[in-house]
């Protein structure tokens, strides 16, 4: 650079280009006094945290030891109890998610902006939706063991909830973006309200409100492992008994049994959406 | 235009129609196909739960109550007539609050420079297969094994506290913004990164003068929208004694301390809200004028 340009050419551009010149190193000055805020701050949360080397070091040894002690994965002979527990947590993410996805859809629906245009009604769902997602989906597993008692039908319940939050969000948004040109065909035909949204928006919609409920079936099978914590049903009680007893070989013997799960959950369900997706053109 | 709509003629349409309504029936058939499988799995999980239609039609009623219960003091007065007994604790609480906001700060900024350092060793325009393997599948354990789990694990460990909650985030926010980040770098434009190298820039100098001047508008928003996520992680892991709202939360819960659960909850909730407007007011800005 400074072999293709005169000494004087360059101060002269900074002269001229001043403006561009100074906004960028106020910019430059801005950035790095929000780095060092946020360095600050990550101190400030260490020493709350009361975060030290020799805690760390101590820490280290014996998560090393129960790494040692982990191996190799055995369930001794609970085996069929863990495999058992694993069918229910499968079964809890799956009839949750199929729970919340009936009811998001006509909320979501009452959120729409292209269907329903009704401001109060919109903002007062929207707001509704993202109430419920501010609750983690382990909270709402407390609240309705509260209700329904200890197992997995609170489970069930917890999961539903929390992904009603969730698709109603998802499904709205995803309504809004339809076309609207066949709706308006729909219309000019004569067809009623209710027409052209199962003939209009519904077929437009479906096929990538199918992927985003399988989507959250993957991730709600990662939930589900844990709401047993609680005591909603599932592997995650057996998983916290076995942290808390410390039989360090069974605790990896779940955690191996639910890596492989999600991991085959995972492969189905992106099999399945991309079927979706592939067959069904939008 | 006066153009009448051409009816065509019986022996041409038949033809037509029938292939029209093969194809139709091939799409139902493979939809019912779908259903059927997907109704057959949907009662064997009812079976395995244990759903009982019955139970459950008695319980919804008892979610009103349970409800009503967590808006109604001891005194019998609704909980919004009087804000100083509903939030009786609530210097405690906002202290709790915070701890759990720190929790999750901490928790996600440690992760996400976990993530940054590993995030161009998983990206495979830069990095060979063998390592980019190894980089993938450390990253998504990471992710796969929910933070609760890390955490009850890291409280044996490092002892109680919000010390083993941070830990927990922190690997958990490193296997998920790990990928996030590794994508980000897979998508940039690689002719920059091909100019250093090719005026023998060190790898390193490719990284930091190619590939991360493009990528860290997109890092900032991922890890912006994390540090909403883990917040909410973040109010759980007092259910295992990893720090924050949750301790408080779930005894609340366990000594049927309803409108303590209910206040606990708005709190929460309206925490996430603020979150929420301030990430995005933050992501508006760095979109303007980055």
């Amino acid at each position: 650079m400074n072999k293709l340009f005169a000494k004087d050419q360059i101060a002269e551009t900074t002269r001229r280009h001043r403006g561009a010149m100074v906004i960028g190193r106020s910019r430059r000055r801005q950035q790095a006094m929000f780095a060092i805020g946020a360095l600050v701050l990550l101190s400030f949360g260490l020493v709350q945290a009361e975060v030290s080397p020799t805690r760390i070091l101590a820490g280290l040894g014996r998560l090393g030891e129960f790494i040692v002690l982990m191996i190799p994965p055995d369930a001794g002979s609970s085996t069929r109890t863990y495999v058992e527990a694993l069918g229910e947590t499968l079964s809890i993410a799956l009839l949750g998610t199929m729970l919340a996805a009936l009811a998001a859809l006509p909320l979501a629906i009452l959120a729409s902006r292209n269907i329903l245009p009704i401001w109060l009604v919109r903002v007062l769902m929207r707001r509704g939706f993202d109430s419920i997602r501010g609750v983690d989906t382990l909270i709402w597993a407390l609240i309705w063991i509260g209700v329904v008692g200890l197992g997995p039908f609170a489970g069930v319940l917890a999961i539903a909830t929390s992904d009603l939050g969730a698709f109603g969000k998802l499904f709205s948004e995803t309504l809004e973006t339809a076309d609207q040109r066949p709706v308006e065909g729909i219309r000019s035909t004569g067809g009623t309200a209710l027409q052209e949204l199962r003939y209009g928006i519904l077929p437009q919609v479906l096929p990538l409100i199918a992927g985003q409920i399988l989507y959250y079936f993957e991730s709600n099978t990662r939930s589900a492992t844990i709401i047993g914590i609680v005591g909603a049903g599932g592997i995650g009680l057996h998983l916290s008994e076995q942290i808390r007893t410390l039989e360090w070989q069974k605790v990896s013997f779940i955690i191996v049994l639910v890596l492989v799960t999600v991991a085959v959950i995972d492969f189905i369900s992106s099999k399945l959406r991309a079927a979706i997706s592939g067959a069904r053109p939008v | 235009m006066n153009t009448a709509l051409q009816h065509l003629p019986p022996q041409q349409l038949r033809p037509l129609l029938a292939s029209y309504a093969l194809a139709a029936s091939a799409r139902r058939r493979r939809m019912v196909a779908g259903l059927t499988v997907f109704l057959a799995c949907v009662l064997v999980a009812g079976w395995w739960v244990g759903v009982d239609l019955a139970m459950f039609i008695d319980k919804i009623g008892a979610f009103g109550s349970y409800f009503s219960r967590l808006f109604r003091l001891d005194s019998g007065a609704l909980a919004w007539t009087d804000p100083a007994d509903w939030f009786w604790g609530w210097r405690k609480w906002l202290a709790l609050l915070g701890e759990t906001l720190l929790i999750a700060y901490t928790g996600t900024l440690l992760g996400a420079m976990g993530g940054f350092a590993l995030c161009f060793l998983a990206a495979s325009n830069l990095t060979p297969a063998t390592p980019r393997w190894l980089a993938r599948r450390f990253l998504e354990f990471c992710r796969t094994v929910p933070e609760i789990v890390f955490a009850l694990i890291f409280v044996l460990a490092f002892g109680l506290g919000p010390m083993a909650g941070v830990l927990a985030l922190m690997i958990h926010t490193f296997g998920a913004l790990g990928k996030l980040y590794t994508e980000i770098v897979e998508n940039i434009d690689m002719k920059p990164a091909d100019g250093i190298s090719s005026t023998g820039g060190t790898r390193l100098a490719t990284i930091a003068y190619a590939v991360v001047p493009q990528t860290l508008s997109g890092m900032v928003t991922c890890t912006l929208l994390r540090l909403e996520i883990n917040f909410r992680g973040a109010s759980i892991m007092g259910f295992v004694g990893a720090g924050g709202i949750g301790q408080e939360l779930i005894s609340a819960v366990r000594k049927f301390y309803y409108t303590d659960v209910s206040a606990l909850l708005i709190m929460i909730i309206f925490t996430v809200f603020i979150l929420d407007i301030i990430t995005s007011r933050i992501l508006r800005r760095l979109n303007t004028t980055g």
